[in-house]
């Protein structure tokens, strides 16, 4: 047996996985090797438990310049201005060092935007947690958010919105998915390492032992008793470097110095280098002695995976090297060359003059191995029925005013004014909105962006779940008047080699498909994470799906707050009373969510989001808000609480609890100048979407025909009940 | 409107360009200025914007103190060119000793960026002259280190001057005398907390910081010029 047999597993590579690198090199591996293979057939890496199913999603568009497989996805957005954006997900460094753990996921996926040669110019962040109150949550929450905040505030990008939910299944295993939106400066850049004899230059921070093996270690496996041993796994962010990098490279892309370009993240040196190399049919020699190090004594394996943060690989001709490092030196930037692009077609390591790794491109990226995972459907799916209904609520009144409190509909103030969210002049809706509105700089073309996933939906029924996650984030894009185009998700789960997990997972991604063919806004590109669980419990299997709306002119954007007393309220869309499985309802009384989510028609859906299109372009609305978490009456509040201003509306018929709080999807409440009600009616009856006059916007309170609440009341319960879940338990 | 505008872009400075675009709107001439430079182009008045000057690594404005720009900044305000710092730049100026006092942690101990409201406390200062007294502006914040301190007896002097520009009608971060912002007492230099630079288009819910900009675009042809 060769000294491979045992290191392998330690490495977290199967037996199978071992057998495979034999054939890939026609012989033992070497350890350097062996450590290679390690993180770039890592389940975070190699997507090997994934990439068979997520082949199925709709990557074509018109929109669509680069789709899945490179750094990110970009989108056209308007003739000549083209944005690239994607998500990540940080959930296991999160945990284990939430501070660290978040902000770096901030950094990585800026960078990730930025090898496309684009700008960062918006951050989302999609963040679950427990529920407050209990166990490490609130530290978790103050440390993610610290995390964000200091590494998005310092780099000068925005964070423009977003979402914080809590739910027990999260509370030993956070989600901190984040998205980022840039623009393509002055032209596309690729990460493909063309032309042997090209210098690999390595901008950025030096090299430590930080982050060894946060790919493998971290993301591609459960969480057990010693996950706080796992925290030197854990990278540690420096946003005034990446800062640095941002303006350098930016710097270097509009003076086209680089040839090639690709951020370095999960995998170190490794990624880019076989990435590519492989895409461009190269090979590489990269001496790790010339890599700038931190700390003494690293070993080649360390260098090579070592995730350090703030760091790119450029592929530049010999002929502008210099002007390369002299951009470099003057923003007091590290840049060196650490290798070349060759033609051999494989990536060899080199240190003390000595070839310590020798291995085919591609046997590290396209022909890594890839799995079909045993799926069960799982014995909960069959006893889905109609919802059981939850009580009715004794006192409407407490229990609307219960609801405002609840950690899934209070006001995340608390959250998002520690974020920069109006840096870059952009913003011209930001946190509270359906979907943040951003004017790209020195342009008047705005997008609209937004990011969803109910994962309690997706407990119960994760096809519907996932249909109604993309729905949900389509229909907050068409309420502010933009219309879908483009989708990028974060696929968060439990254990793939669980059948059960692996089930939920494929028919989310069907669900995905479906949803987004129905929408005609493709896939971009995403992230798959795997192994969120703690000691065997599985979170909900939670796809978190961002969606890019495109605005034909700023002044057609709808904001959610009520504008003017005497405007007219209109319920568009149509209710279900039997839409209560997994609702805010129904978590108010307690309990893990059951029944079954909420009915979606696509179709429908989609009649509704072209109807908002249109009128909107048409001046015809004052403000639109999506009804979702809480329904009618908490999307009414919301208007109310945004616009600072009162209504009075008559319930439509039905019981008035199950009106109020059924979360049917495709709806939007909206409000209209009243001579435009008639035509607005009309133009819904042309979509076939349902609409119904409800009432008034003014007073000084909520009016909801069967109880009424002073605003101001209402409003200081929303406001405040988030920091206070908070508070009260941390003290 | 003209005036030509120097803009001291720090490694970390990150709202040199919101600055440009506000004060261009406004019919200023504008020009980055890298940290490195050691005397200013041909400039009436010179902005520290905001951001993380050197990653803010130490203490803010620790570092950028020393950055070589700033003695061509000290030799422009001693020659009675106008000077101003918003956020991060106010605390440089402070670090520089360009402005009394300094800018220590929020009281809350978060970061807060948020609209906030402010009034005009004195408006004979060339950063206010289109205010009347009294005045109240809405700007927002967006900052860690904003809390302004300085002795009692700085403070004494600070008051008697009639330096205390702005005041929060609502103090967020703890502030010494709801110190929003101040000048030297010479009255060009001009260091606040708020961003003027964010509230300026009908589009971001308020013009007010057009208010304060303005005032000191419009201050600078009745100023005495500073060698150039």
């Amino acid at each position: 047996m060769s000294l491979a047999s045992t290191l392998h597993r330690e490495l977290g590579l199967t037996d199978d996985e071992l057998t495979a690198i034999r054939q890939r090199l026609g012989r033992d591996p070497a350890f350097t090797e062996l450590a290679v293979f390690s993180v770039m057939w890592s389940e975070h890496c190699s997507y090997k438990s994934s990439r068979l199913h997520l082949a199925n999603l709709p990557t074509q568009g018109e929109n669509v310049v680069v789709g899945p497989g490179e750094g990110a996805g970009v989108v056209e957005v308007a003739p000549g201005v083209r944005v690239a954006w994607k998500i990540e997900s940080h959930n296991h460094p999160s945990f284990v060092e939430p501070v660290n753990g978040a902000a770096t996921g901030v950094g990585g996926i800026v960078r990730d935007i930025l090898s496309m040669g684009a700008r960062p110019i918006a951050l989302m962040d999609s963040l679950r947690f427990g529920l407050p109150g209990r166990g490490r949550t609130d530290f978790l929450v103050e440390g993610v958010v610290d995390g964000i905040s200091s590494y998005g505030n310092a780099i000068g990008v925005p964070t423009v919105g977003g979402e914080t939910i809590f739910d027990e299944c999260y509370a030993h295993n956070p989600l901190v998915n984040v998205v980022c939106l840039g623009v393509v400066e002055h032209s596309l850049q690729h990460g493909r390492a063309e032309g042997p004899g090209n210098a690999l230059v390595l901008i950025g921070s030096s090299t430590g032992r930080d982050g060894i093996g946060g790919a493998s270690v971290l993301a591609s496996s459960g969480f057990d008793a010693e996950a706080a041993d796992k925290r030197p796994s854990v990278q540690v962010g420096d946003p005034f470097a990446e800062k640095l990098v941002i303006e350098a490279c930016l710097e270097l892309i509009r003076a086209d110095l680089l040839a090639g370009f690709q951020d370095l993240g999960a995998g170190g040196i490794c990624c880019p280098a076989s990435e590519m190399t492989s895409k461009a049919g190269t090979g590489a020699v990269v001496d790790v002695d010339r890599v700038p190090r931190r700390e003494p004594g690293m070993a080649p394996f360390e260098v090579m995976i070592s995730e350090s943060q703030e760091r790119m690989l450029a592929v530049v001709e010999p002929s502008k090297l210099d002007a390369v490092l002299a951009v470099c030196r003057r923003w007091d930037l590290g840049a060196e060359v650490i290798g070349e692009v060759t033609a051999s077609g494989r990536l060899q390591v080199v240190s003390g003059g000595e070839v310590v790794a020798d291995i085919p491109s591609t046997a590290l990226t396209d022909d890594a191995p890839f799995l079909d995972r045993p799926r069960r459907r799982p014995e909960l799916a069959d006893e889905l029925g109609p919802a059981p209904a939850p009580e009715p609520p004794a006192d409407l009144e407490a229990a609307f005013l219960a609801m405002l409190s609840l950690p899934g509909i209070a006001s995340r103030r608390w959250v998002w004014e520690q974020y920069d969210h109006m840096i870059g002049l952009g913003t011209l809706q930001g946190p509270g909105a359906d979907a943040a509105v951003i004017r790209l700089p020195d342009s008047e073309v705005a997008v609209a962006i937004t990011v969803d996933g109910p994962g309690r939906f997706c407990r119960l029924d994760p096809y519907e779940g996932a249909c109604l996650a993309v729905a949900e984030a389509a229909r907050n894009v068409a309420c502010t008047g933009a219309r879908p185009v483009a989708v990028t998700n974060c696929l968060n789960f439990g254990n793939p080699e669980e059948p059960e997990v692996m089930w939920a997972f494929t028919e989310v991604v069907r669900g995905i498909a479906d949803a987004c063919s129905a929408f005609g806004a493709p896939v971009t590109g995403g992230n798959v994470s795997f192994y969120n669980e703690t000691e065997g419990r599985p979170i909900h299997p939670t796809p978190v799906i961002g969606m890019l709306g495109v605005l034909d002119s700023v002044e057609a954007q709808v904001g959610i707050g009520f504008r003017a007393e005497g405007d007219a309220i209109l319920l568009v869309g149509a209710t279900d009373e039997l839409d209560l499985g997994g609702s805010e309802l129904a978590a108010l009384g307690g309990g893990a969510p059951s029944g079954r989510p909420p009915r979606l028609d696509l179709a429908v859906e989609r009649n509704l989001h072209l109807l908002l299109g249109r009128v909107s372009a048409e001046h015809l609305l004052r403000s639109a808000h999506d009804l979702s978490s809480g329904g009618l009456a908490v999307a009414l509040a919301e208007a109310a609480f945004a616009g600072h201003l009162g209504f009075s509306v008559e319930l439509p018929p039905g019981e008035a609890w199950r009106v109020l709080f059924s979360e049917s999807p495709s709806r939007a409440v909206v409000s209209c100048a009243r001579p435009d009600v008639a035509q607005l009616t009309l133009a819904a009856r042309d979509h076939g979407v349902p609409i119904r006059l409800l009432g008034a916007v003014g007073g000084e309170s909520l009016e909801f025909g069967a109880f009424g609440v002073s605003l101001e009341r209402a409003l200081s319960r929303w406001d405040s009940a988030f920091a206070e879940s908070l508070s009260s338990k941390v003290g | 409107m003209s005036g030509r505008v120097g803009i001291v872009v720090f490694p970390g400075s990150n709202c040199e360009r919101d600055c440009r675009r506000a004060l261009e709107s406004l019919g200023a001439q504008t020009t980055f200025v890298w940290h490195k430079e050691v005397a200013l182009p041909d400039v009436d008045i010179v902005v520290l914007p905001g951001g993380f000057a050197h990653g803010d690594y130490l203490r803010t404005g620790a570092i950028a103190r020393f950055s070589p720009v700033m003695s061509a900044v000290r030799d422009h305000a001693d020659a009675g060119g106008l000077v101003i710092g918003i956020c991060n730049g106010f605390q440089i100026l402070c670090e520089a000793g360009l402005l009394p006092g300094a800018l220590r942690k929020n009281s809350g101990l978060k970061f807060i960026c948020r609209w906030v409201g402010l009034s005009v406390d004195n408006n004979q200062s060339p950063f206010t002259a289109r205010a009347i007294p009294g005045q109240r502006l809405r700007i927002p914040i967006n900052h860690f280190e904003g809390s302004w301190h300085c002795d009692s007896d700085e403070l004494e002097r600070v008051r008697a001057n009639g330096q205390v520009v702005l005041r929060y009608t609502a103090n967020p971060n703890g502030a010494l005398d709801d110190v929003a912002g101040l000048t030297n007492a010479r009255g060009n230099v001009f260091g606040l907390m708020p961003h003027p630079e964010r509230a300026c288009e009908p589009s971001s819910g308020s013009q007010d910081g057009a208010v304060i900009l303005e005032s000191m675009l419009e201050s600078v042809p009745t100023r005495e010029h500073a060698h150039l």
